[in-house]
């Protein structure tokens, strides 16, 4: 039992996010007839031809895979949608849009498996990428804001990917703030503080990434 | 062969009455108990409950996908009930493995605080003693006893130690990020630190993200108000 060489059990590694995201319902249209599935997560089916039906994401990979579906892409993915969305983050310099949690992976495994289901393909893929991209940026930027006085941080609207990024190095990086930051004696913080503690106090005494 | 949803079992606590509201799956609540016990640093409560259903139902399904093989039923059907046999099973043994590591390594942490061992499992507590008296034995016999009189406890760096400072200790201001699931008030994240309560003036709404010290959050995590990402 070599306790020191496991690694860190608190991590999320890529796989384990994408296999969290796969339980997201998601609409597909069967070309077959089959029974009602009664997995141990749920039941789903009956499954009739050409009448829509909501299964988890990794039931629909599946059954496309073995061409007995096509999968509709969710509404947040048409390039409408996706073109508001990076033309609001490009906007706004500290506000992460709405998206939903696990929109990176169902992106990814939708380009890889759903090709044919999706319009503009390629358009959608260069919109995802950028939205990425943008976003990314902006946490960066908001990680220089963080000091020792930091003592908890909001982060609306972030999705699971990207907080899985970010989290080994956040977290380390406050805890170093904190430490650091309660050695120095307790005198030298206080009286010039007060007027920036009243002035952060208004803002809720919290460091916004988001909106 | 149907999939109970989570209000077949009496509510032990603030967490299971929340389920039987909405009738949450077993395997929804599961993944929720894996995720909150990876990301936090100490070890929580055994879902005793929960994995025993969860295991019960597994052992049906295997039998279920026994039948069908036999009975020759669409291999597609199959395969997917399979697929979700196995999707389950690694989400009940990443809990059991991931509650095994933290035993691994804060041991003598758990024997020693009492609220600890509590959370753990009766499987777990035979655990814990065997392998602290395994570990014990080996550190004794390879190392401490070659050590100065002195300095041969396996807790304390030596009898003049004041408190059992060579145990280590889970890190209780670890950053986790949390999710709120209702609304959180500002006075429900005091830190008992008189000092620090001052700067608290935050509340979290449902859906937010907050990267957040672990103990400001323990007492909401227990309640089932937060979830751990």
């Amino acid at each position: 039992m070599a306790v020191q060489s496991e690694p860190d059990y608190s991590l999320f590694t890529a796989q384990e996010i994408e296999f969290v995201a796969e339980d997201e319902l998601i609409e597909i249209v069967p070309n077959m007839r089959m029974d009602p599935l009664n997995l141990i997560c749920g039941d789903f089916g009956p499954f009739l031809p050409q009448i829509a039906a909501q299964v988890p994401l990794w039931l629909a990979v599946a059954l496309k895979k073995r061409g007995k579906c096509t999968i509709r892409p969710p509404e947040w993915m048409s390039v409408e949608k996706l073109t508001r969305v990076l033309e609001a983050e490009r906007d706004s310099e500290r506000e992460f849009q709405l998206l939903p949690f696990h929109y990176v992976e169902i992106s990814r495994l939708l380009f890889d498996h759903a090709r044919d289901d999706i319009p503009d393909i390629y358009m959608v893929r260069s919109l995802i990428e950028d939205i990425r991209d943008v976003r990314f940026h902006k946490v960066q930027s908001s990680l220089e804001t963080f000091d020792g006085r930091t003592s908890a941080v909001q982060i609306k609207s972030l999705s699971a990917m990207e907080v899985n990024i970010v989290r080994p190095f956040v977290a380390r990086a406050l805890q170093s703030f904190q430490k650091l930051d309660s050695l120095l004696p307790e005198t030298d913080s206080t009286p010039n503080n007060q007027p920036q503690e009243a002035d952060k106090a208004s803002k809720g005494r919290r460091v916004l990434r988001g909106r | 062969m149907e999939s109970e949803p989570g209000s077949s079992d009496k509510p032990s606590n603030g967490m299971d009455d929340f389920e039987t509201l909405i009738s949450t799956t077993d395997v929804e609540l599961l993944r929720r108990a894996w995720r909150n016990e990876k990301a936090a640093p100490e070890i929580l409560r055994f879902e005793t409950n929960l994995i025993d259903r969860v295991t019960g139902q597994l052992q049906l399904m295997e039998e279920t996908v026994d039948d069908f093989v036999e009975s020759s039923i669409d291999p597609l059907t199959v395969s997917l009930y399979q697929m979700d046999l196995d999707r389950t099973q690694f989400l009940l043994r990443s809990y059991l493995r991931i509650r095994l590591q933290k035993i691994e390594k804060f041991m003598f942490h758990i024997l020693k605080t009492n609220e600890l061992h509590d959370r753990l499992s009766k499987q777990e507590k035979n655990f814990t003693r065997r392998y602290s008296e395994v570990i014990g034995k080996h550190l004794e016999e390879s190392v401490l006893l070659n050590l100065p009189d002195n300095y041969q406890s396996l807790i304390r760096q030596s009898t003049t130690s004041e408190e059992d400072d060579m145990v280590p200790e889970p890190q209780m201001d670890t950053f986790v990020v949390c999710k709120a699931r209702e609304y959180v008030g500002p006075s429900e994240l005091q830190d008992s630190n008189k000092s620090l309560a001052s700067d608290l003036l935050m509340e979290m709404e449902p859906g937010e993200l907050f990267f957040i010290p672990f103990k400001r959050i323990k007492k909401l995590l227990e309640n089932g108000k937060v979830d751990l990402v």
